[in-house]
């Protein structure tokens, strides 16, 4: 579409990230990993289901890290690649991912903050690579499996608003 | 940036709601919030400054129904309107799928609608979005009051129209919400496309859902 551009993933992809998700839990011990995209869309979750409402959640991630990121600009950094917000019990690392992505990871006292950054890092840069391949595919047009999916579907849009 | 997740079969679209301060945005959000089924949407979330005023946005998600077996949601969000907080005004519009433009139609408004329209349009524009190419739609509102301008007066400062250039496009094309207008026109031997148009009064809820179902539904066409 103009202005934007849409993306989207398939199984295949799915499965992959939450491969590697689910292997990064069991090495830093962390509770739960999130997926937001930069728009704020949750992406997948991993782990400990949250027990709060994910989607506010993920909008207000998205909002942090962006704001964060035009910090970041301002003091002459090119980008803060991760963010730690950490609590008197619970944490949070945020991290980006092919900067389309980024990966919220919660934790708690189980673990230690340098566990979950040594090992998110590697988390990161497998991750890096799933999106990469996955954004190139989608560049590459054709094969953009979206393409037409509510084709024909007008009648069904008109009756969602009566 | 729509996502359409083939594993969990939904389509997630953004919607912004944008315009002068103190316009009405957080209202048409609120009243959507009130009169939509606690099922279909989520919490609304106002990230707000202690007198109420929009610090950083509104948010609010609400399921419209299945298409093709895909859940269809949309991610409602309003920007701070006041001049001030550009920053953070810019960085909710990374992503749009569809915008809002919610202008205040009181007259001594004009020039702040005015502003932010052309602030709207830079925006935009450092995203590399065309605003003449997505969804797009404004919202006239407060109606109900004594010092609202004519349409006709506001149309002309804040929708004036664009030089429609694709071919396919330059056809008269009428305004299905208002008789005898078009959309797409040819004056003065040049194409002009408009944005489309609604009025409304947020506080009373009158024009919020038809500007919502005329949003959605644009943002829906521009996937198939």
């Amino acid at each position: 579409m103009a202005g934007a551009a849409s993306w989207s993933f398939s199984e295949s992809d799915f499965k992959q990230i939450q491969q590697h998700l689910q292997a990064f839990l069991r090495d830093s011990n962390a509770r739960c990993a999130l997926l937001v995209d930069r728009t704020g869309q949750l992406v997948a979750t991993v782990g400990e289901p949250p027990q709060f409402d994910a989607t506010a959640f993920a909008s207000l991630t998205a909002a942090d890290f962006s704001a964060n990121d035009q910090l970041a600009k301002m003091i002459g950094e090119h980008e803060f690649a991760s963010l730690v917000h950490q609590g008197e019990k619970e944490s949070m690392l945020l991290a980006d991912v092919a900067k389309r992505v980024i990966l919220v990871v919660l934790f708690d006292q189980r673990t230690t903050l340098g566990l979950v950054k040594l090992k998110g890092k590697g988390a990161v840069e497998k991750l890096n690579k799933v999106f990469e391949e996955m954004f190139n595919r989608v560049g590459a047009g054709p094969t953009a499996p979206e393409k037409g999916l509510l084709e024909g579907a007008e009648d069904e849009i008109d009756k969602l608003f009566g | 940036m729509s996502m359409i997740n083939y594993a969990s079969r939904e389509i997630n679209c953004k919607l912004v709601y944008y315009g002068p301060g103190l316009g009405g945005k957080t209202t048409n959000l609120e009243h959507i919030y009130g009169k939509v089924s606690p099922n279909t949407r989520g919490k609304m979330i106002s990230l707000a400054t202690e007198t109420e005023r929009t610090l950083f946005f509104d948010f609010l998600p609400v399921d419209l129904g299945t298409i093709r077996g895909f859940k269809t949601r949309f991610h409602l969000y309003t920007v701070p309107g006041q001049v001030y907080y550009n920053a953070s005004r810019k960085l909710i519009l990374k992503g749009v799928d569809g915008i809002v433009f919610v202008a205040d139609s009181q007259i001594e408004r004009m020039e702040a609608n005015v502003e932010s329209m052309q602030n709207l349009y830079d925006n935009m524009s450092e995203y590399g979005y065309d605003l003449t190419k997505i969804p797009f739609i404004i919202q006239y509102n407060k109606r109900d009051l004594p010092n609202a301008a004519p349409i006709r007066d506001l149309q002309a400062s804040l929708n004036p129209g664009w030089p429609v250039d694709d071919g396919v496009q330059q056809k008269v094309t009428p305004d299905p919400m208002h008789a005898g207008e078009n959309l797409v026109d040819r004056i003065d031997n040049q194409w002009i496309g408009r944005a489309p148009y609604l009025e409304a009064v947020a506080v009373r809820g009158d024009g919020v859902f038809d500007t919502l179902k005329t949003v959605s539904k644009l943002v829906l066409k521009t996937l198939s």
